[in-house]
C-alpha cells in the first residue's frame, strides 16, 4: 500500500473512529457530570434566549475591550473565515465528502480558495508571534497551544503546497496534507481545538445563568 | 515579579493540605465549572478587564492564570481525561508551594468583580470559578491571616467588626433617642424585614438611620431583628462554606421567624450575592419570601409613586457595586431612584454592567499587605468618576464606600462617595 492510499483508507477511517470517540469521550465527561439545583428565585426565565445571546454577543468584543483585542480579534476571524473557506468551499475537497458520504454541495474558484488559505496561514504565523511576543500569552501558553497550532498550520501548508505542485512529488505532497488534516482530526477531542464545540457550551452556560439573574451579558 | 509571603492556617502538613484543597475544589464541581475549565483558549483577552493587571501589567494578574492550580488539578483529577494525565505523568499533581503562590492572586489580587467574565471570548465565568477556588484555599488553611480573623470573627460573634446584637441593640436604640427617629426592632411579626451590613452599623450608622426614615415614610410593618441583622458575610468572602451558611440562615430565620415577606438587603455588594442568589441553596429550597436589594427596593417604591422625594437637581454618577449590578442584575433600581429624585445620569461607561470595580471589594479591603495595590487601582475608578464631570457621586454598597473613602483620603481626592441610601432619607418629603 502506498501512502497516498495509506491516508486515504486505514489513516483516514482511524482518525474518523478516533475523532468520534473523543468527541464522545470529552463531551460526555463534562455534560454527564451533576448540576446542582438552583432554589434562587429567577429574575427572569429567559435562560435559553440569554444562552443565545452571550453565544452571539461573544461573536465580538464589548466597545470597552475593542481597542485591546482588535489585532487578535481581527486576525482570529480571518484565520476562522478563511479555515471554513478551505475546509468546506474547496473544490477538491467538496470532491472528496461527496466520495465519502455521497452528497456534495458548491465549491469556490481555486484562486479565491487559495488566497484565503494564503492568508489563513499569514493568520496562524501572526497569531504564533502574538503568542510568543506576548508576556500574557507565553505564560499561558502549553503544549497544547503550540501542537494545536501545528496540526492547523500544517494542513493549511500543505494544502498550499499541494495546490501549488510544490515540495516534490504531487501524491506525496497529497499524502502528506491528507495525513496532516487526519492528526488534526485525531488530536481535535484531546486538546484546545475543542472550543470549536466548548465555545457554544461555554458560552451558553454563562448566558443562560446570567440570564437567570438578569446579569450584564 | 515574586509573590508575598503566604499566611497559614493550623498545622497540617503540606500534602494534608493540598488533599483537602483537591477535595474541597471537586466537591462544589458541577457541569457549568466543568465546561469552563475545559473551554479557556489561552487568548488572554481577560487581562485588560482586570484592574490588577490594567495596572501592574504582571502576566500573573491575568484572570485565568488566577485559576492555573485548578486548572491542572481539575485535569489531573476530574477531567474527562484525568487517567491519561495521571498515567502519563502529563500533569503533575499539585503543591504546596503552588497554593501559598497563589494566595495573593486569588484574595489580594482579585475582587471577584466578573469584569473578566464579560471579556472572555468562551464566556467562562472566571469570576465565580475564583470563589471556588478560595473554598479551596479555605480548606487547606491558606487564607490571608486577616480576612480569616475578620471571617473568623464574623461567626464566633455574628459580625466581623464587632457589630454583636447587643451593640447593634444598644446602637439603634442610641440613634433612635439621637435623630428622634422611630426604630423597631425585634418585633415579634412584621411584613419587611431590613437587615444591615456592619459597615455600615459601626462606621456609617446614619445609613440605620436612613432606612428606618424611608421605611417608616412609606408606612411600611417593618423591623430589624437581634437574630438577623448583619447581612456581610465572610464566610462567602474567605471561602468557607459551612460559615456563609451559618450566616445566611440567620437572615433567613429571622424572616421566617417574623413572617416577613420581604427582606431588604442592605447597601453592600457581596451581601447580595450571598443571600439573594446562594441563600436559597445554602436553605435547601426556595425561600417563602422576597430578597430586594436596598437600592432595588428603592427604584421599586420611587416607580410606584410612593417616595416622594424633594428634587436635587444635580448631576450625579453612579458607582455600579460589582455583585449587585454586573452580577447580580439589578441595575434599574438606582437608575429609576436617582431620576426620582431630579438627578441628571452621567453614566461612566455606555453599559452600566462593565463599570470598573473599587478595588476594595472580595475581602480585599481588609487586607493591610493589598492596600498599596488597592490605591494603585483605585486610580482607574478615580479617572472613571472624574471623566463624567458629574456634580455627586453616588454608590450604593458600604464596602464600595469604604474603598472609595480610603482612596479619597489617600489620594485627597475632591469627589466623596454619597449613600444613595442616605440621599433619599435627606430628601424625603415628610407630612
Amino acid at each position: 500500500m502506498d501512502l497516498l492510499s495509506f491516508a486515504r483508507g486505514p489513516a483516514l477511517q482511524w482518525s474518523l473512529v478516533i475523532l468520534v470517540l473523543g468527541l464522545a469521550w470529552r463531551l460526555a465527561g463534562v455534560l454527564l457530570q451533576p448540576q446542582k439545583r438552583d432554589f434562587s428565585a429567577p429574575r427572569s426565565t429567559a435562560t435559553v434566549a440569554g444562552a443565545w445571546r452571550m453565544i452571539l454577543r461573544r461573536m465580538w468584543p464589548k466597545p470597552e475591550f475593542a481597542a485591546g483585542s482588535a489585532v487578535g480579534t481581527g486576525t482570529g476571524y480571518v484565520l476562522h473565515l478563511g479555515l471554513f473557506v478551505v475546509v468546506f468551499l474547496a473544490a477538491p475537497h467538496v470532491v472528496f465528502v461527496k466520495g465519502l458520504l455521497g452528497f456534495s454541495w458548491p465549491h469556490l474558484p481555486n484562486t479565491v480558495v487559495t488566497v484565503a488559505g494564503a492568508l489563513t496561514l499569514a493568520a496562524l504565523i501572526a497569531m504564533l508571534a502574538m503568542r510568543l511576543a506576548s508576556p500574557v500569552k507565553r505564560l499561558l501558553s502549553n503544549f497544547d497551544d503550540y501542537f494545536s497550532w501545528f496540526v492547523t498550520a500544517a494542513p493549511v501548508a500543505t494544502g498550499l503546497a499541494a495546490t501549488a505542485h510544490f515540495g516534490g512529488p504531487y501524491e506525496t505532497v497529497l499524502a502528506v496534507h491528507i495525513l496532516s488534516a487526519e492528526l488534526l482530526l485525531v488530536w481535535l477531542p484531546f486538546g484546545k481545538l475543542m472550543h470549536v464545540f466548548l465555545v457554544f457550551l461555554s458560552r451558553g452556560a454563562t448566558g443562560a445563568a446570567f440570564a437567570r439573574k438578569g446579569a450584564a451579558i | 515579579m515574586s509573590a508575598m509571603r503566604a499566611d497559614r492556617q493550623g498545622d497540617a502538613p503540606d500534602a494534608v493540605r493540598v488533599e483537602r484543597a483537591m477535595k474541597s475544589f471537586v466537591k462544589d464541581f458541577g457541569r457549568t465549572a466543568a465546561i469552563h475549565m475545559e473551554s479557556c483558549i489561552h487568548c488572554g483577552h481577560c487581562a485588560q478587564a482586570c484592574h490588577y493587571y490594567e495596572v501592574s501589567k504582571d502576566p500573573r494578574h491575568t484572570p485565568i492564570w488566577k485559576l492555573e492550580p485548578f486548572k491542572q488539578a481539575y485535569k489531573r483529577e476530574a477531567g474527562p481525561f484525568a487517567l491519561v494525565y495521571r498515567l502519563l505523568s502529563l500533569k503533575k499533581p499539585v503543591t504546596v508551594e503552588q497554593l501559598e503562590e497563589w494566595q495573593e492572586l486569588l484574595y489580594d489580587t482579585c475582587t471577584m468583580c466578573g469584569r473578566c467574565t464579560m471579556a472572555c471570548p468562551m464566556g467562562i465565568d472566571i469570576a465565580t470559578l475564583v470563589g471556588q477556588a478560595r473554598h479551596a484555599m479555605f480548606a487547606a488553611g491558606l487564607v490571608p491571616s486577616e480576612l480569616h480573623a475578620v471571617a473568623e470573627r464574623a461567626e464566633r460573634d455574628g459580625s466581623p467588626l464587632g457589630a454583636t446584637p447587643k451593640v447593634f441593640r444598644e446602637r439603634v436604640e442610641w440613634l433612635a433617642d439621637d435623630e428622634d427617629v422611630e426604630i423597631p426592632l425585634d418585633k415579634p411579626q412584621a411584613k419587611v424585614l431590613c437587615t444591615m451590613s456592619s459597615v455600615e452599623i459601626m462606621k456609617y450608622p446614619q445609613s440605620v438611620v436612613a432606612t428606618a426614615r424611608v421605611m417608616n415614610h412609606l408606612g411600611l410593618d417593618w423591623t430589624f431583628r437581634t437574630d438577623g441583622y448583619e447581612a456581610t458575610n465572610f464566610g462567602l468572602l474567605s471561602g468557607n462554606t459551612a460559615w456563609q451558611k451559618d450566616m445566611s440562615m440567620k437572615l433567613i430565620n429571622a424572616a421566617l421567624a417574623c413572617g416577613a415577606m420581604l427582606l431588604v438587603l442592605p447597601e453592600c455588594g457581596h451581601a447580595y450575592s450571598a443571600l439573594r442568589w446562594q441563600g436559597a441553596n445554602m436553605y435547601g429550597k426556595a425561600l417563602p419570601f422576597r430578597i430586594l436589594h436596598m437600592s432595588e427596593f428603592l427604584g421599586e417604591m420611587a416607580r410606584s409613586g410612593k417616595l416622594r422625594l424633594k428634587p436635587l437637581k444635580k448631576s450625579a454618577t453612579f458607582h455600579d457595586p460589582c455583585q449587585v449590578s454586573r452580577r447580580g442584575g439589578a441595575m434599574q433600581g438606582p437608575r429609576d431612584t436617582l431620576a426620582a429624585l431630579g438627578m441628571e445620569l452621567r453614566e461612566m461607561s455606555s453599559d452600566p454592567g462593565m463599570n470598573w470595580c473599587c478595588g476594595g471589594g472580595g475581602g480585599v479591603v481588609t487586607l493591610s499587605r493589598a492596600t498599596e495595590m488597592r490605591h494603585k487601582v483605585f486610580q482607574i475608578k478615580m479617572k472613571q468618576v472624574d471623566a463624567t464631570g458629574a456634580e455627586v457621586l453616588v454608590s450604593s454598597c458600604a464596602n464600595c464606600r469604604l474603598s472609595f473613602d480610603d482612596g479619597q483620603a489617600h489620594y485627597k481626592w475632591d469627589k466623596k462617595v454619597h449613600s444613595l441610601l442616605e440621599m433619599v432619607a435627606d430628601q424625603l418629603v415628610e407630612d
